[in-house]
């Protein structure tokens, strides 16, 4: 059919830094109209290509047309004049300002005596409004919003500054089914306005209802570009690692199925209404050597603040842990590190890697941690930790020297759990583990998972894929509204949609009693309360059933 | 493109070692340095000279003299290495410099016998232990409290020098101790024992901070004091450390200035040497934002500042114009280490050549090791090629700070 002319068109783009080559040759087109999803594995130039596209890094050869003319950017601010804004995966926003000074930094409205902080604020409200989030108050500071709702506000910026071109870098990895169901509606309207939209995501099921067109990269390297009905799922995946997935299909749900030997084992941890006000009510749950358990909810619905309290990053303050027997208190997370548990966040850039260090010393840093500075890691040890867990991981690029900064997404949470499989734990809790990570990766941490549980390793699974949860775990604590609501024991029938089910039916039944608990701080309450009521569920089986 | 790589055979250790060296930050340091000595031996080609006195076979001449007075700010500029390391600051340590003073020359007073060792060495303690005290109470604001560094070290600052002046009732204390006169006037084979000391304390800071876990755990907190605690570092602890540390090494700084003339003097003892020592680190590569910090870097640093004033006094700049040029100096040095001034000369340099764009690839292309000189021209090789340079470390190992340095590695 007759396309009309791309808004944005690059072509033939290298981008080589020192000993890799980035991108070598890309063509990309954008049309006005459309969401275009960007798709590769980790590594595959997707960020690089985005950054060329933002005026972030300088292409070495190729060009770039903006609606037909060519544009050369030296720098964010170029790209942006151009029409051209971003969110990044990681929300980048200033914390300790207000809302309303995030959505209008820069584009702050001015008076005759400097910046007219009303009008600035209500145009902050109004661009805020077209995500439906106009019940903020653009007053409060950012830092006491969820980071779902501050990724939500990143983009309400990006899209204060009238763009024609809209880049979604992951801007679903942290939002769970309603409010990617919210961003997916203000996509299509704005999409309906005629913005042109780059859309990279590692969801697959949420790529397929979003996009009209897929560019899919490897290495570094173009490989196609379809619209959405001329490629399968299955033909998307081939594409993109480049080979059949057996891998994939093989981890298949045949997980111990409905196997119940590790019953009778002793608990490893036993837990007694172990709570913390605010976030987490009194929870009771027994944890077995060698089981998995899955943490299943919504995001906000407690998962991963009982589980900060099972290693000590939070301190409990209700209830009773008791671990092989005895009972501890866990006050901090090196008490939870002293009793070999570990705690892989799903806060990866905060609370996961020490940037400006190296692979190599982020590896040891919680061994050494464990041993106190005075007894360092002899070098012999040292060297077979980084080794091990490098090629164990695929640790790309594999060299321990490289900071971590400097490396993908997905590798950076390979080396945090590989700096958490060091210490050899008992317990291991993982938060998240496959967030934001390409299908190659996320099999690969599954397998290490499946394979640690099998060697006598307790494992809490979090994660946002109730598909995932369910392919891996023995048992899966339910929750809801920062309360555990219930346990299933996994087997061959138990399937996503009835923990969906679960969710959605125990919203049901307790809705009179107790509507959004109260204790909680009021700033990102609206939006986990409606997440738990009706329009969750049908954008939750959506995602699940779909894969199957 | 036809421009001839003398890199191109195996490029030899000295060629390697040197270019390491020169991606240190402080490079630019002992650059620095070196200039300033060659302005002096311009004014006067003698200046470096440096003789035997005959009477008692020890070393006479300028560079001694910058060697013991480089030793006060040595041991300062260590300690809030470590400090600012962690992302913290600590302003108090020139007061603490006139703590430890007043209590050694009060001590040594009121002690009398002029000759005992053991007076020397009681009043040595004393002075440290109230030094440690003081840093200690730094530490417990900062760690324990939760108040910010400047603040608690600048109301220590404040109360250090009242805390002295109580101590010597106002005065400025003098006393005569013979052994502790010897800690800033004597010579031990030629050389003067008060730099010998602080060059021992120097290389063992810099051998704990590197061959126990001191240093990463330091740096962890520094560059993000969240994911350090969530991977079981306790930052409590290792903060109070860091300051007792501190306020340990100004204490020593104290005695070291003070007993060179034998007399406290509580209003200038070691007045303003806290901004001294923080250019010192900053001199030596260590970001006051925290995070990576070379012991080594700092030395270099303190080494420079004590070459300055010694320089300015040789040149005769009047005293009112001294701080302008003091200033002037450190100016240029820091925007000589700026990673963006330095990619701008880098590329206006690549730029230059006949072809273009296509001139900086190639200068980018041979093997990674080699990259990093015009690597910095594009933002996205710069950030890895610091890293590198911050990494790597020289197999030559000659020099004080890259002695330091290369333990890290070996280690």
């Amino acid at each position: 059919m007759a396309e009309p002319a791309p808004v944005v068109e690059m072509r033939g783009i290298s981008i080589e830094f020192p000993g890799v080559k980035a991108l070598d040759e890309v063509g990309f087109r954008l049309f006005p109209g459309e969401v275009h999803a960007l798709m590769g594995e980790n590594g595959a130039g997707k960020s690089t290509l985005i950054k060329a596209l933002t005026g972030v890094y300088p292409i070495d050869s190729g060009t770039i047309l903006v609606e037909g003319e060519q544009r050369r950017f030296h720098g964010t601010a170029d790209a942006q004049s151009a029409g051209i804004s971003t969110v990044y995966q990681e929300v980048n926003l200033v914390t300790n300002l207000t809302i309303g000074e995030n959505v209008m930094l820069g584009h702050e409205v001015r008076g005759p005596f400097g910046v007219n902080w009303r009008a600035t604020h209500r145009a902050a409200t109004e661009a805020l409004a077209r995500l439906h989030l106009d019940h903020l108050d653009t007053h409060r500071p950012l830092s006491t919003l969820s980071i779902a709702v501050q990724q939500l506000v990143a983009i309400s910026r990006a899209m204060a500054i009238d763009a024609k071109v809209l880049i979604l870098d992951e801007p679903t990895s942290s939002l769970d089914a309603a409010e990617v169901d919210r961003l997916f509606t203000v996509m299509r309207q704005l999409r309906d306005e005629g913005v042109a939209i780059l859309f990279v995501s590692h969801f697959l099921d949420q790529v397929f209802e979003i996009s009209d067109r897929l560019t899919v990269l490897r290495n570094g390297q173009f490989i196609c570009e379809r619209r959405k009905e001329e490629l399968s799922r299955q033909e998307l995946i081939a594409q993109m690692i480049g080979k059949d997935l057996e891998t994939l299909s093989s981890l298949g749900g045949n997980r111990r199925a409905g196997e119940t030997e590790g019953e009778r084992e002793e608990p490893l941890l036993t837990a007694v209404g172990v709570g913390r006000r605010g976030a987490i009510e009194p929870t009771d749950l027994e944890i077995r050597p060698g089981e998995i358990v899955g943490f299943a909810g919504l995001l906000g619905s407690g998962r991963t603040e009982l589980a900060r309290l099972l290693y000590g990053a939070d301190k409990a303050d209700s209830g009773t842990i008791t671990l092989r027997g005895r009972k501890t208190t866990l006050k901090n997370p090196a008490d939870g590190l002293k009793r070999r548990i570990a705690f892989s966040t799903e806060n990866r850039r905060d609370e996961g890697v020490v940037g400006d260090l190296t692979v190599r010393e982020n590896l040891i840093l919680a061994v050494q941690a464990g041993r106190g500075w005075a007894r360092p890691v002899p070098k012999r040890e040292r060297d077979e930790i980084v080794s091990t867990r490098m090629s164990e991981l695929n640790v790309r690029p594999a060299d321990p020297d490289r900071l971590i900064k400097n490396l993908s997404g997905g590798n950076q949470q390979k080396v945090l759990l590989g700096r958490w499989l060091a210490t050899d734990p008992d317990l291991l809790i993982l938060d998240e583990p496959t967030r934001g990570i390409d299908v190659g990766a996320k099999a690969e941490i599954q397998e290490a998972v499946a394979e640690l549980a099998a060697q006598g390793v307790a494992v809490v699974f979090i994660s946002s894929e109730l598909e995932e949860v369910v392919r891996l775990s023995d048992r899966i604590v339910v929750l809801k509204d920062h309360r555990k609501i219930g346990e299933i024991v996994n087997g061959p029938e138990v399937t996503a949609q009835m923990i969906v089910d679960l969710i959605a039916a125990h919203g049901a039944d307790t809705h009179h009693p107790s509507p959004p608990p109260p204790a909680q701080p009021a700033g990102n309450q609206p939006l986990s309360a409606r997440s738990t009521s009706a329009p969750a569920d049908p954008a939750v089986s959506e995602t699940t059933e779909e894969q199957s | 493109m036809s421009a001839p790589s003398p890199a191109a055979p195996a490029p030899s250790p000295v060629v390697v070692w040197l270019r390491d060296l020169i991606r240190k930050p402080f490079f630019w340091g002992i650059v620095a340095i070196v200039a300033l000595l060659l302005l002096n031996v311009v004014k006067d080609p003698a200046y470096l000279a440096i003789t035997v006195n005959p009477a008692n076979g020890n070393l006479v001449g300028n560079l001694i003299d910058i060697m013991r007075s480089s030793a006060p700010v040595l041991m300062i500029a260590v300690g809030m290495s470590l400090v600012i390391a962690t992302g913290g600051i600590d302003l108090s340590v020139g007061s603490v410099m006139a703590v430890a003073g007043a209590v050694s020359m009060e001590f040594l007073k009121y002690a009398g016998d002029s000759a005992s060792i053991g007076v020397a060495f009681s009043a040595l303690g004393l002075a440290l232990l109230v030094s440690a005290a003081v840093g200690a109470f730094n530490g417990f604001l900062v760690a324990y409290v939760g108040l910010q560094p400047f603040i608690s070290t600048l109301v220590m600052m404040l109360a250090g020098r009242g805390l002295a002046k109580v101590i010597t009732s106002g005065q400025n204390t003098a006393a005569s101790n013979e052994p502790f006169r010897w800690i800033a006037n004597g010579y031990v084979l030629g050389l003067p024992v008060v730099f010998l000391l602080a060059l021992v304390l120097v290389i063992a800071a810099g051998l704990v901070v590197r061959r126990s876990a001191l240093g990463l755990m330091i740096e962890a907190i520094g560059i993000n004091p969240r994911a350090s605690r969530m991977a079981g570092i306790q930052p409590k602890g290792l903060l109070l450390t860091v300051y007792i540390l501190s306020g340990l090494l100004a204490g020593v700084a104290g005695i070291f200035s003070v007993a060179t003339v034998m007399t406290v003097d509580v209003t200038r003892t070691g007045s303003q040497m806290e901004l001294d020592a923080i250019l010192a680190v900053v001199i030596g590569g260590t970001s006051l934002a925290g995070g990576k910090f070379s012991v080594g870097g700092a030395a270099i640093g303190a080494l420079l500042i004590a070459t300055l004033d010694k320089t300015v006094l040789f040149l005769g700049v009047s005293s009112s114009a001294t701080p302008a040029f003091k200033a002037i100096v450190i100016v240029v040095l820091c925007l000589l280490q700026s990673q963006r001034v330095r990619s701008w000369f880098t590329s206006r340099r690549a730029s230059g050549g006949p072809g273009g764009g296509a001139g900086t690839r190639s200068a980018g292309d041979p093997p990674p090791s080699g990259g990093g000189g015009d690597g910095g021209a594009d933002p996205g090789a710069h950030t890895v090629s610091s890293g590198d340079g911050a990494a790597a470390s020289s197999p030559g190992g000659a020099g004080l700070a890259s002695d330091v340095e290369a333990k890290e590695v070996a280690a």
